[in-house]
Formats: C-alpha cells, structure tokens, sequence
C-alpha cells in the first residue's frame, strides 16, 4: 500500500508526534508499504530517504504556547504537489485541526483521508466561531479518525456528532528491551529515576525532591538519578543540600542512554501533576523491565491499567509517594513483579501491533482502484482555488 | 460615473453568499462521495465477517451444534437484501456472542494451535465492521446535519441524492475476540 504521512511539526525538534510519525513510518516500511513523510524541516538537513520537506517553520504562538508550524500559499503548493506526484493510497494527517501542514494537505486532497488526533486542545470561546467554521468541514474531508488517548478523542468528540477510534502511541519494544546498563550499575545503594524536563513544575521533580528525605530516613544510602533537559545549576541551587548529595544530574541523554537509565534503576517514579495527555515516557520505562511508580492522572491510569502494571499514588503528594517508593524499595520481590506485569503490559503498544491496527484502518477506508487525488475544488470562499480542469 | 453606495453594498453581499453557497455544495457533494465510498466499504467488511464465520464454522474447532448455528447464521447474512440487513447482521453478532463468548476461546487464541489462526481472521474481520460501520455512520450523520440546515433545504443543495441513513446494527464482537479502540 502506498502511504503519505504528514507531521505538522519541524522534523528537526524532537516532540512526541514527530517521533510517532518517524516511528509508524519506519513500522510500515518494515511491514512492506510505501512510505512518504511530508514535513516542515530544514531542506539542508540529512534527511531519512522517506522525508520530504516543505520548508522552514516558522514559530507562532498557538494554543498557550509557541508551536513551530508551516502555513500560507507556498506550503499549500507544496502540499498539492506532493499529493500530485505520488498517487498515494491512503493519505493520513497528523493533527489535522492544528493550522498547519496537516490541515492544508487534507484541504489540498481528496479521497481516503485518515487524521490522528494526539493533543487535547478546545479552542477559547472567543474564537470557537472561527474554528468551527474550519474545523467542521475539516473533519468532513476525513475517512476516518484516529485518536491517541481519551483525552485527544475529546477534540474530535466536542465537535458535536463525530468521534475517534482509539489507537494508543506505539513504543520500539525493541529498544528498550536491550540490556546495557549506565556505568557503574548494577549498585548497592537503591537508585530511583526520574525523566523529564528539570524546570517544568508540571513535570513533579519538585514532588519527589519533597519525598525523597522521607525516603531517606528509610533507606539511607537512596540516591536520585535525574536526566532531562533544563537549566542543572539553576534547579540544584534550589535544592536542599540533603537532597542534592544525594542527587545525580545527566542532563539531556540520547534515546539509548534513557533506555540504559531504564534498566538501570531500581525504581522509575513519574510524579507529573497535570497536562500529560498519554504518557509515553511510562511505555518506555515499562519496555525496560522497571518498575514504574506514578501520580494518579487519568492518562497514566490508562496506560498503567489502573494500577496493575504500575504503582499510583495521589498527584501532588509527596508523603503518598514516600510511603509508596520506601514500601517498594524495601520489597525487591515486589519490584520484579511489577516490573515483570509492566513489561506483560507494554506488549499491545509494541509498534508492531500498533502499526497493524492502523493498517487495519487504512484498510478499511482505502478502496481499489481509487488513489488520493488534489483537490482542485474551491476553498473556503474560493478566492484563492485554481481552475478546475475539464470541468471533471 | 456615480454609483450609489447600497448597489455597491447588494452586489457585495449577493457574491459573498454565492460563495457561500458554492463551499456548501461542495462540501454535500464531497460528503455523498464519502458516504457512498463508507458504505461500499461496510458492505465489504460484512462479507468478509460471513465468510470468516462460514471458516469458523466448518474448520472443525468448535462443536457440530454451535458450528451449525454459526453457518445458518453466516448464511442468512450473506443473502440478506437491504431492508432485513441490519436485523440479520445483528443476529450473526448474537450467535457469534452466544457461541465463542467462553474461556475455551480465550485459551485457543493464546495457544498459537491451528485454531488460533482461524479465530484471529475471526477477530480482524469483526473488528473492521466496527471500524468501517462507524465512519460510515459519521459521514451519514454529517450529510444529515448539514442537508437539515434551511439553506440547504430551501434551495436544495443537495440535488437528488437520497438522504443517507446510519447503518444500525450490534456489532459488538464476543468478548475473547474484542480488539480494542
């Protein structure tokens, strides 16, 4: 099957969609399927053969924050294009209600259409008009569509009438499933992990550094092994020197690096108190064997099967962690069960297994015979759509 | 030449809403191409779903009554004409529930035994009848929503295409074969 993939965002800032873009295509590609990834990036860059380049994006601030998006006439050509010359089979746009590549290639094709849904975002009231008016016929030029967690279905859901197959963000089993440790390990003292962005509060470093002396009294020699992106000096000025003797900083590591991080520690805790719409990072850490203990958020619930393939506690409480990281250090049984029921797991978000249910997807909208053509009918208020050629 | 201001106002407004007029016909007529291609699809998918029943049935993995059972219904789905279709389906859905809903099932599609294959092709062809029936009946809904809008009706936009309806069926497959999303 020949399959056109479109990434909204710059394929050279590492993101969560970007990754499941290159991941599903690298699966398809493995499973035998012809693939093209449409992207923004930078057209020097050493790109995967796969990858077409629209160009530079250029950073607007979208939905609170600054998003990387491409849009106007020049990307839009571009995108027509791409549709043109390759006669694909099926056309799949990520975050096609998102103003950016993967909402003008939908606007530039028609045929079977497949969007993926990855982040939760419902537009302010003051401008709930506007959208609504793109992203009504938006969601009508879709076959089908994909959401990656419940709270990405709510996009879809909230525009009255439609809805989503729920397809979980696959994780590389394979890469995880390796078995290099950091240097230094396996070690005496127990070691607890933690992953993510060091200045970002909602990421809940700031909850387990609460935790940890309590830990401590229990388990003296507990270190704190930290990797993530973020400004170390900054954050270690403002730990207490109890916590930062105890507490080792990596910085930002490479996917390798993570996963040997993984295997390495006795205890992953993901204290994160919000705005994680599914939790990838729990995945990975489940793929490696460790065993993971996490805050009670819906999307870490899910992935977690409600507490069966990894501990919970309550958001925010540092003395709930506390109890929870000393009962499981003190209980090396325990922690290869859960780790062991994490690994059981992750099993059905192995990309393997993903990659097949979207194809099952696919193959449901894609029809013999019919190829994703451009799209040569008026826009909007059709100022801008070219002619249509023989009237067809 | 002096043009008053109110023709200037009409002729502004009348091409604005013929433009508007334009994107709707275009959006009905781009949602009765996909209405139509969705219920193609279905319809695939459902044949596809009776003939991995009439497997199921014949491959010698269940009981002669459930196996009879199952093919009767297979049957009846396979020469069922439009207005009983969704009755018929819906009944092939009960007899698969009512005849692989136990864990005997379960433990054949973990075994990897000549049975697994059989009841996962099972599996694969159910689970694409829920795919294919729901965005078959997103698109039906959607060309419904926007053929009740007044304009659309008053100056009918929508040509004389039949009004799309949802396919209403209970496609829920039994439990040990259920994929999830």
């Amino acid at each position: 099957m020949r399959v056109g993939l479109v990434c909204p965002y710059s394929w050279e800032v590492p993101g969560g969609v970007k990754e499941h873009v290159r991941d599903l295509a690298e699966e398809l590609l493995r499973l035998g399927h012809d693939v093209s990834v449409l992207t923004p990036g930078d057209p020097e860059a050493d790109l995967e053969p796969y990858v077409v380049s629209v160009g530079r994006a250029v950073p607007v601030p979208f939905n609170g924050s600054v998003a990387r998006l491409v849009f106007g006439p020049v990307s839009a050509s571009r995108a027509r294009r791409w549709i043109r010359e390759n006669s694909f089979d099926v056309l799949h746009a990520h975050e096609p209600l998102a103003p950016s590549l993967g909402m003008l290639t939908v606007w530039a094709a028609s045929g079977p259409i497949v969007g993926t849904f990855h982040a939760n975002y419902l537009p302010r009231s003051r401008v709930y008009g506007a959208s609504y008016g793109v992203a009504q016929p938006t969601l009508e030029r879709l076959s089908a569509r994909i959401a990656v967690s419940e709270a990405a279905r709510g996009t879809v859901v909230t525009h009255v009438g439609w809805d989503a197959v729920l397809i979980p963000n696959g994780v590389s089993v394979r890469r995880y499933a390796g078995d290099r440790l950091l240097p230094g390990f396996p070690r005496e003292e127990p070691t607890i992990g933690f992953l993510g962005r060091i200045d970002e509060p909602r990421k809940g470093l700031p909850v387990l550094v609460e935790a940890l002396p309590a830990i401590a009294a229990e388990h003296p020699s507990v270190r704190l092994l930290v990797a993530g992106p973020g400004d170390v000096a900054e954050v270690s000025a403002a730990l207490p020197d109890e916590v930062l003797a105890r507490t080792d900083f990596l910085g930002l590591v490479s996917d390798d690096d993570k996963a040997a991080l993984l295997r390495s520690v006795d205890l992953y805790v993901a204290p994160n108190t919000g705005g994680e719409s599914f939790g990838i990072v729990l995945l990975e850490a489940m793929a490696a064997g460790a065993p993971v203990l996490a805050s009670d958020i819906d999307s870490f619930r899910t992935v977690l099967d409600n507490g069966r393939a990894g501990e919970l506690f309550p958001v925010g409480d540092a003395a709930g962690l506390a109890a929870a990281a000393g009962r499981l250090l003190a209980d090396p049984e325990r922690r290869r069960a859960v780790g062991a029921a994490g690994r059981a797991h992750v099993q059905q978000y192995d990309w393997a297994e993903v990659a097949r249910r979207v194809v099952a997807v696919y193959e449901t909208v894609a029809k013999p015979g019919v190829v994703v053509t451009e799209d040569t009918r008026a826009h909007g208020f059709g100022l801008f759509a070219r002619p249509r050629e023989n009237g067809g | 030449m002096r043009v008053d201001w109110w023709v200037v106002v009409l002729v502004t407004a009348v091409v604005l809403f013929g433009l508007y007029l334009r994107g709707l016909a275009g959006r009905l007529d781009r949602l009765h191409v996909r209405v139509e291609a969705a219920a193609e699809a279905l319809d695939a998918q459902l044949v596809r779903r009776s003939a991995a029943v009439l497997e199921t049935a014949t491959c010698g993995l269940l009981d002669p009554a459930s196996s009879m059972l199952l093919a009767d219904a297979a049957h009846a789905a396979q020469v069922a004409e439009p207005p009983q279709r969704e009755q018929v389906e819906s009944a092939l859905t009960h007899a698969l529930r009512a005849t692989l809903d136990g864990p005997e099932v379960s433990e054949v599609m973990a075994s990897g035994g000549p049975g697994q294959e059989v009841l996962a092709d099972l599996a694969e062809a159910c689970h694409r009848v829920v795919l294919a029936r729901r965005f078959h009946n997103d698109a039906a809904a959607a060309t419904f929503r926007l053929r009740r809008q007044r304009v659309v009706r008053y100056l009918r936009l929508a040509g004389s295409a039949p009004m799309p309806r949802t396919f209403e069926m209970d496609d829920l497959p039994p439990e040990p074969l259920r994929i999830p999303g």
